[in-house]
Parts: structure tokens; sequence; C-alpha cells
């Protein structure tokens, strides 16, 4: 490797955290999953670069890689907003109007579930249940659940992430 | 005696605030001088989510619900200076219309039995003496003080329990197997991937009382001959994997988990698996699979876990409640314990009463409790003054039971024969409002969504059953689609490879079987009379009512209302999209649906 390279390397913090993880995970049993969490938590989604990476370091094929990241939905290979907006679609929620607040948030937010704002600020997530039955409508904003919603307060909630 | 005042910290009341309650009930008490005689203690879950944030005073035990930081003044000033009670606060019986002073007054709780969710709400879950100071790990001294492997396995047997996870295997049994399969390493593992949308009673366990999940895993290693655990925590659960790991760290410190566990020469390690986002891993096998860091499929059975399980060594999986049950046993007796239930159902159980009730939260009841005290008793009816029409137990595994079975006793075998499951104890409530076509149609996109796509009877069935209620859902369906259904949902549960598969159809079979007329009426007559379905529904204005305010035109998005101010206004059909904004904005109630 020439010089250059090498010190761009270096530079890159993300980089050398997904090598401490990597470091520490090596050798153990079952290691995959937590990796590719702990990967995402450093670049917001698993990017190819590093799913390769982690393929080389766990002596793991990518094509296996890849196949455990597109099982999971918790797993991303595309970049999400800074703020996921997880929607709960459970029974409960469903029950009491779940789908409604997602129409609300998605016509607020211009986007469909599963998308993206473009300014990176917002992702929809649809998800089967948070365990908040007893406040349902419920949506959880990154580690904040917001419970017993209707329609109209959805635009002040996302207001404060903005 | 020093007062004590819980506040609830489980997922439900820190959304509603509890947090922003605690810190600043803290302050409070340290600029009053009275942090000698007043201790606040965040704890888990009350289960009684809804009423959130819930604080509790002791020794009084006076419950207030909904509490904000603006009440704490008058809780100060008037309960913990004047021990007088803040009135407003308390919590209204919906029924009765009567104010409950302390918890054991209000029915929710009194009507219960509660034995796993004891500590839930009145320990702090992040202080291991709080665990102690209730027998915590009592149970584990007994088993360790002297008690044989075979008579830690008998007791269990004798006990009754069976797996609170879904299907209902004997616990003993099931211990019995991995005892007996001969190898070297063990493993013990617990299911806390509580998929189950409506479902909550796992992750209040492990957010309220970690230990006691913990205790239960502890004495299954002894009793199996294991010496290592896991933990599979749904990813969704951020706050049980905290309280968990916590709870995980102080029994190492105490000795109670590590080498050498309190000098009986039995050693265990526990480790935390956060799950990723996958429904089939609820599924013993697809677990394991998962657990290994594979996509989580399931494996074919035989061999089972308890043979060939974790790294192919003999594993004993149980879920969360089921563990928890196990300290209450050994505290008290099998026999004691089962006493408690029905024949062939012992112990008790852990609802997650939720939908159209008027109090949601967990209802801890014994086995062959009816659905009626539940629904009514303890969870105070229906909202809104409306009628029962279904309830969903058991979540997409589960079935849709009628009010001619309200009287239904609650237990596993009674259940299966209704044609639902006990299966993670999920109570969706509904009222006439829930259409029961679109409610099956709703699992079976959430199973299709969730099916690993490893065999073809679920693959595919799932895919087939799906397209047909869509069809059906938007005014499409044909006569013989219900006999199709009825035979593609028979098939597919029984070819699936694993339990979602082999319960997937339950919905719509139990639909089916009570609800046939509904399916009927959106087919031949192309309506749906819950109002649900929207290919199925038109909104109308009733003319005589209608006193052209414009606020249904100012808000519809569709533009598709028209008239002049003072005027009736009309609903052009070709431009609705039935979103129904209009009807929730009358205030007239002039929009109506036909």
């Amino acid at each position: 490797m020439c010089q250059c390279c090498a010190q761009e390397a270096m530079a890159d913090p993300k980089k050398e955290k997904l090598d401490e993880v990597l470091a520490k995970y090596k050798g153990q049993k079952g290691a995959m999953i937590p990796v590719l969490q702990e990967a995402q938590e450093i670049y917001g989604y698993l990017p190819e670069e590093v799913m390769v990476e982690i393929g080389k370091s766990l002596e793991i094929p990518v094509s296996k890689v890849y196949g455990v990241a597109t099982f999971y939905a918790q797993f991303h290979l595309k970049p999400r907003g800074r703020n996921i907006v997880r929607v709960c679609l459970g029974t409960a929620c469903h029950v009491r109007g779940g789908a409604k607040i997602l129409e609300k948030i998605e016509e607020a937010l211009k986007i469909k579930d599963g998308e993206t704002t473009e300014d990176l600020k917002f992702t929809i997530e649809s998800v089967a249940c948070i365990g908040a039955c007893g406040l349902a409508p419920v949506i959880m904003v990154n580690d904040n659940t917001h419970g017993r919603l209707t329609p109209d307060v959805v635009s002040k909630i996302l207001a404060q992430y903005q | 005696m020093k007062k004590r005042v819980l506040i609830c910290a489980g997922t439900g009341c820190v959304s509603s605030g509890s947090m922003k309650v605690t810190d600043s009930l803290i302050s409070r008490v340290k600029e009053k001088g009275l942090e000698d005689s007043l201790q606040v203690v965040a704890t888990g879950c009350h289960g009684f989510c809804e009423q959130g944030p819930i604080v509790i005073v002791e020794p009084e035990d006076i419950f207030y619900c909904r509490v904000q930081e603006k009440d704490l003044d008058e809780i100060v000033e008037k309960t913990l200076i004047g021990g007088e009670v803040v009135d407003r606060l308390l919590f209204e019986d919906p029924i009765r219309k009567e104010k409950a002073k302390t918890f054991h007054e209000v029915d929710f709780y009194s009507k219960q039995q509660r034995l796993v969710l004891r500590n839930c709400g009145h320990i702090n879950p992040e202080n291991i003496d709080e665990y102690l100071n209730k027998d915590g790990y009592a149970a584990l001294g007994k088993v360790l003080g002297g008690m044989d492997r075979e008579a830690v396995i008998e007791e269990v047997k004798k006990s009754g329990l069976r797996g609170r996870g879904g299907a209902g295997f004997p616990t003993g049994l099931k211990w019995e197997f991995t005892y007996k399969a001969e190898s070297e390493k063990k493993y013990v593992v617990c299911n806390a991937d509580e998929g189950d949308p409506g479902a909550f009673m796992d992750r209040s366990v492990l957010e309220g009382d970690p230990h006691a999940v913990i205790e239960g895993m502890l004495i299954c290693g002894y009793a199996i001959g294991a010496d290592e655990g896991y933990v599979y925590v749904r990813a969704e659960y951020p706050l049980a994997i905290k309280r968990l790991k916590v709870a995980i760290q102080q029994a190492e410190e105490r000795g109670y988990l590590g080498q050498n566990i309190l000098g009986s020469g039995f050693n265990f390690k526990l480790k935390i698996k956060a799950g990723a986002g996958a429904f089939v891993c609820g599924e013993e096998t697809a677990l394991l699979t998962s657990i290994e860091g594979n996509r989580g499929m399931p494996r074919v059975r035989p061999p089972f876990p308890a043979v060939k399980g974790l790294w192919g060594k003999p594993t004993n999986i149980n879920n969360v409640e089921t563990f928890a049950n196990v300290p209450v046993i050994f505290r008290n007796g099998a026999e004691w314990y089962a006493g408690i239930g029905t024949e062939k159902s012992k112990g008790t159980k852990v609802f997650a009463v939720t939908g159209k009730v008027n109090n949601t939260g967990l209802a801890e009841v014994p086995m062959g409790i009816t659905l009626r005290k539940i629904i009514f008793d303890i969870a105070g009816g229906i909202k809104g003054g409306k009628e029962f029409k279904a309830v969903q137990i058991g979540g997409p595994s589960g079935g849709c039971l009628p009010a001619e079975l309200l009287d239904l006793p609650v237990d596993y075998d009674s259940l299966t024969q209704a044609g639902a499951m006990m299966g993670s104890g999920g109570l969706v409530v509904m009222d006439s409002s829930t259409c029961m076509v679109d409610l099956a149609r709703f699992f079976l996109n959430f199973t299709q969504k969730e099916s690993c796509g490893k065999c073809t009877p679920c693959r595919e069935g799932t895919k087939r059953m799906l397209e047909i209620l869509i069809r059906i859902t938007e005014g499409k369906g044909k006569e013989e689609d219900i006999e199709i259904l009825k035979r593609l949902g028979t098939n597919v549960k029984k070819t699936a490879l694993c339990g979602l598969g082999q319960t997937a159809p339950n919905p719509i079979l139990s639909t089916l079987r009570y609800f046939e007329h509904e399916y009927l009426v959106h087919i031949r007559d192309k309506k749906c009379p819950a109002g649900v379905c929207k290919e199925l529904i038109r909104y109308r204005i009733n003319q005589d009512l209608c006193n052209g305010c414009t606020v249904c035109a100012k808000n519809c998005p569709a533009g598709a209302i028209s008239g002049s101010l003072k005027q009736p206004h009309t609903i052009e059909q070709d431009k609705c999209t039935r979103c129904g904004v209009c009807i929730t904005k009358c205030k007239r109630g002039a929009v109506y649906l036909a």
C-alpha cells in the first residue's frame, strides 16, 4: 500500500472503530450478528465495503454476510435518516388506528414507509410491535416512545426532531 | 417506617414522561430536606401502562395515575408532608365511577393473582438488594443447598408448569430430556424474542424483575447440567436489554453467577444476545440458528434441541415467563403451585389485554378463569360502552373468539379446542368497529412478511391466502374463495415446517368458523359491516343535519367535498379517498358511513 492510502485509512475514525469491533469478536462463536449490529451503529447502515471487511475478518464468505444482513429487519444496506420514526402497526395499534398515524406521518414528511427524506433527517419504518400496546397507537422516534396518538399531534412530535 | 415513592420506569410510563417526574421529584425532595425520611424509587412496569406515569406512595399504597411534573408540588405538600391524598390524581373506576385510594382497591389489580409479576412495579430492578429483600435467590439457595438434580426436575414436573411461550409443552419433561441427553457441554436458552404483536408481558418481566428470570435459568442450568446460558432478547426492547445487563453484572458481583455459586461447586455464566428483527426467531430452532450467527431459519425436528441444540449440544429453551415461574415453584413448593389453575393447566398466566377495553394492561390470572372475567372484571369492559364483538387471543398464531365463548375457561386445551391458542397471551379485544376479514388480512399480511421462505407450504400458502383475503376486502371476492381458504389453511397447518407456518392459518380459520357471515357480506353484498374496508365503504353527508359550516370541506385532503357556506355539503365519491377525516371533524355528526 502506498503511503497516502495508508494515511487515509488511518485517518478514518469509523474504520478505526470497526477494526476495534472486529478485534473484540475475533475467533468468537456466533459473532456475526453482534458485529453487524455494532458496525451499523458506527456507520448508520451497512456499506458494501464494510460487509466485505467483516467477511474477511470473521473468515466468512461475503455472500453469507450479505445473506444474514438481508434476512433481519434491523439491518440496512442504504444510508438512513438521522431520526428513525418507527410506526407501530401491531394488533393493538391496528385496532386503534395505527394505519392513520402512518398515513399522517407519510404526508408530513412527504416520503413513504421505508423511505428516507432527501436531507437525511428522517426515515420511516413500520414495525410489527414495540410492546407498548397499552398506549396504542404508538410510534417510536429513535429511542423515545410516543403513545396515545391521534393524527393531529403527529406533526408536533416530528417538529421536536427537526 | 421510611416512606417510599415508587415511580414506574417501564417503557410505557417512560414514554408518558415518568423520567422527568422522577428527576423532578428527587430534586424537590432534596430541596425540602426530606431525603432522610423518604426514598424515591424507579421501578419496573406495573402493567397498567395506559394510566402512566404511575406513582405509588408506600406504606399507605396510595395509587396516583397519569402524574405529570405540574402535579408534584401538590403531591409533596399534601401527601408526602401532610399525609393527605390528592383526590384528582386517584384512579377512577370506569364502571363504578368511584375513586380508588390505594392500588388494592383498583379492580384491575385486586382481581388478579400476581405471582410472576409480584415484584414488577414494587422493586427497583436495577438494585439486587431489593430483589433479595423479597426472598430473591432463596429458591436457588434451596436447590443448591442439597437437592439433587433429579429431585429438582421431579419438583418442576410435579408443579405441572407448562411452557408459557405458546405450545404449552410440560416444562419438567423438557428439562428431563435435556438432563438425560449425554454431553459434556449443555446450554440453557431463554427465549425473550417476544414478537407477537399485542403481547408485552416478557418485556415487563425483564424490565421489572430481571433477577427472577436469571434465578429460573440458574435452577434449570443446575438441573440439566449446563454451565452456560443465553438470553435472546429482541432488539426492539432496548430498556429490557439494559436492565438485564445491570442484573447480570450485579448477580456476578454477589456470586449468584460465575464460578462455584453459593459454594456449591456449580458454575454458570450468562450472556445476552440481541435479536435483529425477525419474528420467526421466536421459534426455538430458528432462535438457535440466529444465536449461531446465521439467517434465523428453523430446522427440522427431531432432533429436538434437547438432544441437538445450540452448536449441536443439548439445549433447554424456555421463555421468559416460564423461567420467572420457576423460583415461585421452589419457594412455595410444587404442591402449592399445582393447587392453582385447572387439572391440566397449572399456575397463572399473564395476559396482555389491549384493544377496545377501558383498562389496557397486564393481567395475571389463575389458569381456567373465564374470558369474561378478564375482559369485564379486570379490564373494565368495552370502551365507550360499545358492544363486545370478539377477542383475538394468542397473536398471529391464535384465533378470534366470539361473544358466545366469553365463558370459555382460559387454559391451553380449551383454547386449542376452540380454534385459538394460548400463544404468548396477547388478548386484543374488539368491538363492532373491527372488521373480521380485515383482521384476518392484517395477520396474514404479518405472517406472510415474516415467513422465512424455507418451506413451501408457508412461503407459498401464506402468500396465496393473503391474496384471496385482499381480494375479498376489495370487494372482488368470489363465493368459492371461502372453500379455498379453508382447504389451503388446513393444508398449511398440516404441512408447514415450524410453528409459524403451522399456526399462520389460525386467524383465518377461526374467523371463518365464527364469523363466516361477515365474509359472505363482503363477497355477496360488497359491503363491510364494520366500515373498515376502504373499497367497500362510502362516506355521505346527511343533508338534514349538515349546517354548512365548511369544516369538512376545508379538511378534506382530496378536495372531494363541495357546497357553499351555510348550505348542506356533499361528497363526490369519485374523488373521495375514504380517509375518514370528515367524519372525525364534523361536530354535528352529519357525516355517516354507508
